[in-house]
């Protein structure tokens, strides 16, 4: 909804929340149901109404639970049934600099007075992340702490032993420090937040003595938004494509009129510093798992040739899906969104010219438009909105751009054989089957969160779940990994199945799209049989769980040679297979069973 | 500004806040006669009533104000 789409209008959005939400709510849009739990140190109602409207724009259905006020240590530390039986997928701690109740008092005291002022501090924090994880081993969102408006000693505050800015930057390394090893906590900075909306106007004493609200009302809506961004990254909902345009966008000036040599791009003019800057920010993406495309109104040539000036950044290469042509803009991003196997949700559409983000907008509202008005503008657009908020970095994420450019390679290869097994036997294909490693649990809980289309039950899980079956003696844990002579695409399918007496039901059977028409189910399917057998189980039960977007996988388990059971009216199925005469499938991979160990 | 004026334009705030088309304040509507205005939505109803009329409310003001006639005076004198 674009009223809530960076950049937005807070106090609009407060005020006609609740016409906001009727229409969020009925517009047709299948989402996810999430509780989240919010436990405060000041009044939350606010920041939850917000939050509620940002998590329905990004297809999470939340339903909430509040701690009374300023009672987050007492829920987390001591427990409180209400919160039991809520039962929260996420907890939010919405702490703030008003919650440090240790801040040095006297200019003399002694730095290790102070030191044992963070440790008491910081401790009050650690219990009740610790026995939050205990208690729900869920994930946690914690609020850093923003700097106070107003310094007794001026400068000096943020740098004396006994500052209270000081204290405060020291209790917000402190939580870094250990948000980076700790599982499933993340930080909230609000320390950058409140500073890029300005503390003179977060900070608010009058919301503070009348309402108990940390902050100004008016940033409320800024926080809210900025924590929906980690809530999606976290449910695997962020975007991963961003769609560029190139005249004016990548580079100052006209290419098909101005030519190579007449295009601002790099250190001569102040406008090439600007494109080079914003460039360069763009490629760092990569590194991130985001995709980068074109999509502009150019000779396929001229598009080539502004990417190959001397002082371009982006070079063609760095780009998964290249549209240079005169095609309106929304039908190329949904011939790139095709060819990528991505929904156009996944795209962010960055355009000089408003008159194409308007035409995009209107036709493929899903894709997220950002207009560049200002090249200096673009990054803080790009990145205040979120679209592609960090929560992890995976092994993966380094180098999705290298997997989607081998997997150009692959098809164009395929056109050169006779049958699609010999070019799938061409590929000299590889499978790592094996179970949960410690080093794949992060991926694995990734995948079972973005994986929408070829996904039979979509089950969502978190770190600790997928731990926890994991070390289960009553399931079977299957990834699989597929390399072949163009590359290592990762970890690529997750298959789970619990054991109930001799019978095997198929909790989670998942395949990134990136492998479709790969045979790698087959891998699975056989791997998954052999252990079965080797546990004494003689069904499998599979089970299909329809959503508007797995319908790919509707007929999976019949293809496989299950015997349907039963349809339901939703277009849910049942499916078994008795497995003592099964015979492996899989032809064309050959699988290990461990990382570095030869084939068998 | 008259009065006239502020009640029109307090009225579709009112009706926003509570989303509610139907609301038809006076200067004698009381929190007893809006369902959902407790002290919660209260504080949304500030926020956007200082917006719309771009007017900061006084501490006092804010926690003293008795209906919607008090809240029209206070606009009257300060607002926009």
């Amino acid at each position: 909804m674009k009223e809530l789409n960076f950049p937005f209008d807070g106090k609009d959005i407060i005020r006609r929340r609740l016409a906001l939400k009727k229409a969020l709510l009925s517009d047709g849009t299948v989402r996810v149901k999430k509780k989240v739990a919010v436990l405060g140190g000041s009044t939350t109602n606010h920041v939850v109404s917000a939050l509620e409207l940002f998590l329905l724009n990004f297809g999470i259905e939340p339903e909430f639970y509040q701690s009374e006020y300023n009672k987050f240590y007492e829920d987390a530390v001591f427990g409180n049934p209400e919160l039991d039986s809520f039962d929260p997928d996420i907890i939010y701690i919405h702490t703030t600099s008003r919650n440090l109740t240790m801040l040095p008092e006297s200019p003399a005291e002694k730095p290790e007075s102070v030191q044992q002022r963070l440790d008491e501090q910081f401790s009050v924090f650690r219990q009740v992340w610790d026995s939050l994880t205990q208690r729900y081993s869920c994930p946690i969102i914690q609020n850093n702490f923003e700097l106070p408006l107003f310094r007794r000693t001026g400068s000096f505050d943020g740098w004396s032993v006994t500052g209270q800015a000081a204290f405060i930057q020291r209790m917000n390394v402190m939580l870094s420090d250990h948000a980076r090893t700790a599982q499933g906590l993340y930080i909230h900075d609000i320390n950058y937040l409140s500073a890029v909306c300005g503390l003179a106007k977060w900070h608010d004493a009058e919301a503070w003595y009348l309402y108990k609200y940390a902050m100004s009302t008016a940033v409320i809506p800024d926080l809210a938004y900025s924590l929906a961004c980690i809530i999606k990254s976290i449910y695997g909902k962020n975007h991963k494509v961003i769609d560029l345009d190139l005249d004016n966008t990548l580079w100052g000036g006209v290419i098909g009129d101005d030519g190579q040599e007449g295009i601002e791009i790099g250190p001569e003019t102040a406008v090439g510093q600007a494109y080079s800057e914003f460039q360069s920010f763009i490629k760092g993406y990569k590194d991130y798992g985001v995709l980068l495309a074109v999509c502009s109104k150019n000779e396929k040539e001229n598009a080539i040739l502004g990417l190959e000036h001397p002082c371009s950044v982006l070079k063609p290469s760095d780009f998964v899906s290249l549209k240079a042509n005169w095609e309106p803009k929304d039908r190329n991003i949904a011939e790139s969104a095709e060819e990528l196997s991505l929904g156009l949700d996944s795209f962010i559409f960055v355009d000089d010219n408003p008159a194409e983000c308007a035409i995009v907008e209107g036709q493929l509202p899903m894709v997220q438009t950002v207009n560049l008005s200002n090249v200096h503008d673009a990054m803080y657009k790009l990145t205040r909105g979120g679209y592609f908020e960090v929560t992890s970095v995976s092994e993966d994420d380094m180098h999705r751009s290298e997997m989607y450019a081998a997997n150009a390679k692959r098809a164009a290869q395929r056109k050169q054989f006779e049958s699609y097994e010999d070019y799938l036997l061409s590929l000299e294909m590889n499978a790592v089957i094996c179970g949960f490693e410690p080093v794949y649990i992060q991926r694995i809980t990734q995948l079972t969160n973005k994986s929408n289309q070829f996904n039979l039950t979509t089950k969502r899980y978190n770190e600790n779940e997928i731990k926890e079956v994991s070390e289960s003696g009553n399931h079977i844990c299957l990834c699989g990994r597929l390399l072949d002579k163009f590359g290592d695409n990762g970890i690529v399918s997750v298959v789970i199945g619990r054991i109930r007496g001799d019978q095997l039901d198929i909790e989670l059977w998942l395949m990134s799209c990136r492998v479709l028409k790969r045979d790698m189910e087959l891998a699975m399917l056989d791997e998954l049989v052999r252990h079965a057998r080797e546990k004494g189980i003689k069904r499998l039960n599979g089970y299909y769980y329809k959503t508007h977007k797995n319908n790919l996988v509707s007929e999976l388990y019949g293809t496989f040679g299950f015997t349907r059971d039963c349809v339901a009216d939703n277009g849910d199925s049942l499916w078994h297979m008795d497995i003592e005469n099964y015979e492996n499938r899989n032809k064309v991979i050959k699988i290990r069973y461990k990382e570095n160990n030869d084939e068998q | 500004m008259n009065n006239n004026e502020i009640v029109t334009r307090l009225n579709e705030v009112f009706r926003d806040v509570f989303g509610d088309p139907s609301i038809s304040v006076t200067p004698s509507t009381t929190s007893a006669d809006i369902e959902d205005w407790d002290s919660i939505e209260h504080i949304n109803l500030v926020a956007a009533v200082e917006n719309e009329f771009g007017l900061r409310f006084k501490m006092r003001e804010v926690s003293g104000m008795k209906n919607v006639g008090e809240m029209m005076d206070i606009i009257a004198e300060r607002g926009k």
